[in-house]
């Protein structure tokens, strides 16, 4: 377990170097930089010797393979750099927004295991009635809707109905918990939709392969209540592929995060993604793609080593 | 000859072939019905100067923030202008983009996928890898770093880089599906055949192989499209693609859509449903074209 743990995380290396590189150099094929966007900006006219003195500064003018060194010298001590824009450290910017937006994320997960497993397992077991046919509906519906969009429904329909807003600033849940949940609830919902969305399609055709084992038909012919037969048997061992999309969308939700945190104003690491890219703030570009191709790593060992949980034969060696 | 026998009928079974938009409307009545939505969106944002009331960019400030009404079915926004004329006008924006960046995309990575399968070997085990980078990210943060490194670019009106920008995201998922088609029809005789006949290795890629991986070409495109106006749509919405005063569903929810829709939800109800309802139909219709032309495949 501990070798095969020790495998996996060494194999992880060639994975984010390979990024490393892509993302470095993809930043700099194309000419025009943040001093441009940084001088330029406002209209102004800056001239030849402002850009050239101020790239100096931001150490734009070293050689490419200069600036590639310091990068992944950098990136080994996990220094990332400072921010081309506000000169803070890269890595102080997103801790000051990764608690936020990891607690959207995990607080998006636990929505979407909640509506996507029952969701999922009664669309299987009521294939072709109504009530699978809704659902059907619902899921597909989940890819569809764009999920900003959902956002902006809810705050409306919060309105409308209830006459009541989410509170508008950040408190951090060990401070006020009702605060901080009646907060980030709807922007998990409302990336959560679609999440669930996936995870409740695969739960049912995993669902509906599952039924037709034979441990299924010995444990009915046991005299299993269907309830244990559909809870304990069933959806225990539909359980891993549902798992697979469970951790391959939560790598993902960063993707969601970017647009919702936009709408339900949340200072995230999605925000904070979004006005990098605006601003061509290339360091921190480099550590957003960076921490975006780390969580998709770690997600996947996560969900690697879950499967040995929910699948007592799978062992690690 | 006695009288009263009867006459011998001969009924001739006529075999006729249903045309195959018949023969897939039976089969697939949700993706036939997909399939009309699309068509009517295409018509309507084709020839949208025809189908829009108004002009989608005339300002009036009369008439700023009317709910729906007998004059403007969608009520209008905080400049005055007709909501539903600048929902089929948007129509327009995103179907052209969605249809040049996913046929951009798809193109290209159906080349790779096949490149990729019949050259085999090193080249293919580097190429895959490299997808696998690629297929790692959300489409967005893809979309968001090609961005990042372009810039804008406008050529007519439309921008270059903007198409770019969201066909680079579809490009891993089709060289994948497209790559595992292509692998079984390496494998075929007439592929040595021609092989034998010393062709040269562009021919027996597009003239041999291309037309057979068109299955999971078109079905992958389908489900492009909806994946490219959903991300026009993200794009426009965070102010990263699509410029005002072109009318785009995503742009008609931000901007100043973001400080009115508490008091008037029209503004946001409309361009949002108008988002669903085309990436939905482009989803099913592209659910049911893989149903009808190749059950077996998932992608």
């Amino acid at each position: 377990m501990l070798a095969y743990l020790v495998n996996r995380l060494l194999l992880i290396v060639p994975t984010l170097l390979g990024v490393a590189v892509l993302i470095f150099f993809m930043l700099r094929v194309v000419p025009g930089d943040i001093v441009e966007v940084k001088l330029r900006g406002d209209g102004g006219n800056p001239t030849q010797e402002t850009v050239e003195l101020e790239r100096k500064r931001l150490g734009l003018d070293r050689p490419l393979h200069v600036q590639f060194k310091d990068w992944m010298v950098g990136l080994v001590t996990l220094d990332l750099g400072i921010s081309m824009w506000t000169e803070r450290p890269v890595t102080e910017e997103i801790a000051l927004r990764l608690e936020l937006s990891l607690q959207v994320a995990f607080m998006a997960t636990i929505v979407a295991i909640l509506i996507a497993l029952p969701l999922g397992t009664l669309s299987a077991l009521l294939r072709d009635t109504w009530v699978d046919y809704v659902i059907r509906v619902i899921t597909i519906a989940g890819l569809a809707v764009p999920s900003f969009w959902l956002g902006m429904l809810t705050i409306v329909s919060l309105l409308f109905f209830f006459n009541w807003l989410p509170p508008l600033t950040y408190t951090p849940i060990y401070v006020d918990p009702w605060n901080n949940i009646a907060q980030l609830i709807w922007p998990a919902v409302a990336v959560g939709y679609r999440y669930a969305a996936v995870t409740a399609r695969m739960m049912r055709s995993s669902i509906i392969e599952v039924m037709n084992e034979d441990y299924i038909r010995t444990a009915r012919a046991k005299g299993v209540y269907e309830r244990f037969v559909v809870v304990r048997h069933a959806m225990r061992n539909a359980m891993l592929p549902a798992l697979t999309v469970i951790g391959l969308e939560f790598a993902f939700l960063i993707g969601g995060l970017v647009v919702t945190e936009q709408v339900f104003n949340l200072n995230g690491i999605g925000r904070l993604f979004v006005q990098a890219v605006s601003r061509s703030d290339f360091t921190l570009i480099q550590a957003m793609v960076m921490l975006t191709a780390v969580i998709f790593v770690l997600s996947n060992l996560v969900v690697d080593l879950l499967y040995a949980v929910f699948d007592p034969r799978i062992r690690y060696k | 000859m006695t009288a009263g026998a009867a006459p011998v009928s001969i009924e001739v079974q006529r075999i006729r072939r249903r045309s195959p938009l018949v023969a897939f409307s039976l089969a697939q009545p949700l993706g036939a019905v997909s399939g009309i939505a699309i068509v009517v969106m295409g018509i309507g944002a084709l020839f949208a100067e025809y189908a829009a009331p108004y002009d989608p960019v005339a300002i009036d400030f009369a008439g700023i923030l009317s709910p729906p009404n007998w004059s403007h079915w969608f009520g209008t926004d905080a400049f005055g202008r007709d909501i539903l004329s600048r929902v089929i006008y948007g129509a327009r924006t995103a179907l052209a983009i969605g249809f040049l960046s996913a046929f951009l995309g798809c193109s290209v990575g159906a080349i790779i996928g096949v490149a990729s399968a019949y050259f085999g070997g090193r080249t293919d085990i580097l190429v895959q890898r490299v997808m696998d980078v690629l297929l790692s990210f959300p489409i967005i943060v893809l979309a968001l770093v090609v961005v990042a490194m372009l810039g804008r670019f406008l050529v007519l009106g439309v921008d270059v880089n903007l198409i770019l920008a969201i066909a680079v995201p579809m490009l891993p998922r089709v060289a994948r599906v497209v790559r595992s088609s292509a692998l079984t029809i390496r494998e075929l005789p007439y592929i040595d055949a021609v092989r034998v006949q010393g062709f040269g290795h562009a021919r027996i890629i597009f003239r041999h192989m291309v037309p057979n991986v068109v299955a999971p070409y078109l079905i992958m495109l389908t489900a492009s499209i909806a994946q490219a106006i959903l991300l026009e749509a993200s794009l426009s919405f965070l102010g990263l693609g699509v410029a005002e005063p072109t009318p785009s569903w995503g742009l008609m929810l931000s901007g100043n859509a973001s400080d009115f829709y508490r008091e008037a939800p029209w503004m946001i109800l409309f361009p949002g449903l108008a988002i669903s309802v085309a990436v939905f139909a482009f989803n099913l219709f592209g659910d049911s074209l893989r149903d009808w032309l190749d059950p077996k495949f998932k992608v």
